[in-house]
């Protein structure tokens, strides 16, 4: 699929880790949520965006809803919204904070959400308020093994 | 126990609500509600609305999809709703079928657009059976080639709603408020509103239409009658829609900025 194999060149290009599982791609060093977004944390400072399997099974985004800068998020809270084949699906935090920035780039390039979901396609930046809350996120491993247990139940 | 009855037992519940003729700014505000606070599954079903309405999706852009200098003079009401999709224009012709799940109670559904269109579609299949070559056809019901419902959704972390609107019968010259769109389905091959579309009305009476999509529910969910009040969902103060009128001043500012 043509998500895979852009996964593929980004991934060498960026010299990241990019794991294969089953049908949608990771980033080793993220935290993932059961609902589909993943975190990349820098000390307090967290950037997140939404997964392969996610843009994979979304299809083809054709808009995003930002939140403004300086609102508060909730770990598990919608903050904004994603629309794809005539749906508008809720996009989670998997961290609580605020909104320090958001990525502008979306508003007239909602395709790159499909096309680099883990770098160009991030959505917003969070100072984190609740560091401890990052536990109960998976790694990359377990988030694969959530993804094909979760396709195979369908 | 009868085979009908053995299927439902252990289906889940759905409520049931009928509403003839109720504006689509309640039915819309009343769902998006229903959505968001309850955690019951439900059927809206509204036989009609009160009066001409756009209703446009979630991105929906006045200027990129209206003729709005005639909107504006006939003074046609614009809504954007919190679901996904294109652009509509419903009135008393129009037949609403709303269905609001919990992901949980549709089994072998992924909350995602295509796996509900894949479940909705087998489900109006059983309505439709035999009549019209009715088929999912890009995201839209089709008979042959002619669209005759547009559908939408709105995806949470646990709950859904696909919702339609049936164009049971419909003015031509209302067509005439909307632009074609930039996207479009492929099948629609640049053809005209009047001739991409066409009415139910010709394939199957109103009230069987109702009768046998009220069957098919019960082929999934046990179904439950129930009266709500739809006015109140409006005026909710504890809920905040996204659902929205625009007003005159936003339309003329959509239409002043094509004119730049």
């Amino acid at each position: 699929m043509a998500s895979r194999l852009w996964a593929s060149r980004a991934a060498s290009y960026l010299r990241i880790s990019v794991f294969h599982r089953g049908f949608s791609s990771v980033v080793k060093d993220f935290k993932y949520a059961d609902s589909h977004e993943w975190v990349k944390v820098e000390g307090n400072s967290a950037t997140v965006g939404i997964t392969d399997h996610a843009q994979d099974h979304l299809g083809d985004v054709v808009y995003v809803e930002l939140p403004e800068v300086g609102v508060a998020v909730t770990q598990g809270g919608s903050f904004g919204a994603v629309e794809s084949v005539k749906a508008t699906s809720d996009i989670n935090s998997p961290v609580s904070g605020k909104v320090v920035e958001v990525n502008e780039e979306l508003n007239n390039s909602p395709g790159l959400v499909n096309a680099s979901p883990y770098e160009n396609g991030w959505i917003i930046k969070v100072e984190i308020s609740k560091t401890d809350e990052l536990k109960s996120l998976m790694d990359s491993d377990q988030y694969s093994k959530f993804c094909e247990e979760e396709d195979a139940k369908h | 126990m009868t085979l009908p009855q053995a299927r439902k037992v252990g289906l889940p519940l759905m409520n049931l609500v009928k509403f003839k003729g109720i504006p689509i700014l309640q039915q819309l505000c009343l769902e998006e509600k229903l959505l968001r606070t309850s955690s019951d599954n439900w059927c809206i079903i509204n036989d009609g609305t009160n009066a001409p309405t756009i209703v446009m999706g979630m991105s929906g852009k006045p200027s990129e999809l209206l003729e709005l200098g005639h909107v504006l003079q006939d003074q046609i009401p614009v809504i954007r709703r919190f679901t996904g999709g294109g652009t509509v224009i419903v009135d008393h012709g129009t037949i609403f079928i709303s269905l609001i799940c919990n992901k949980d109670d549709v089994p072998g559904v992924l909350p995602y657009p295509r796996s509900i269109m894949s479940w909705s579609s087998l489900f109006y299949n059983e309505v439709f059976q035999g009549i019209g070559d009715f088929q999912l056809r890009e995201n839209d019901y089709v008979f042959g080639n002619r669209k005759f419902g547009g559908n939408a959704q709105s995806i949470t972390k646990n709950r859904w709603i696909h919702h339609t609107s049936f164009l049971w019968d419909y003015e031509a010259k209302n067509m005439a408020y909307l632009k074609l769109p930039s996207r479009a389905p492929e099948y629609r091959l640049a053809r005209s509103h009047t001739g991409f579309v066409c009415r139910m009305k010709d394939y199957m009476p109103r009230t069987v239409f109702i009768g046998k999509t009220v069957q098919a529910i019960e082929n999934y969910f046990t179904v439950e009658p129930l009266n709500l009040d739809a006015d109140s969902a409006v005026h909710d103060t504890e809920f905040v829609h996204s659902t929205n009128l625009l007003t005159k001043q936003e339309l003329e500012e959509a239409c002043a900025s094509m004119h730049k």
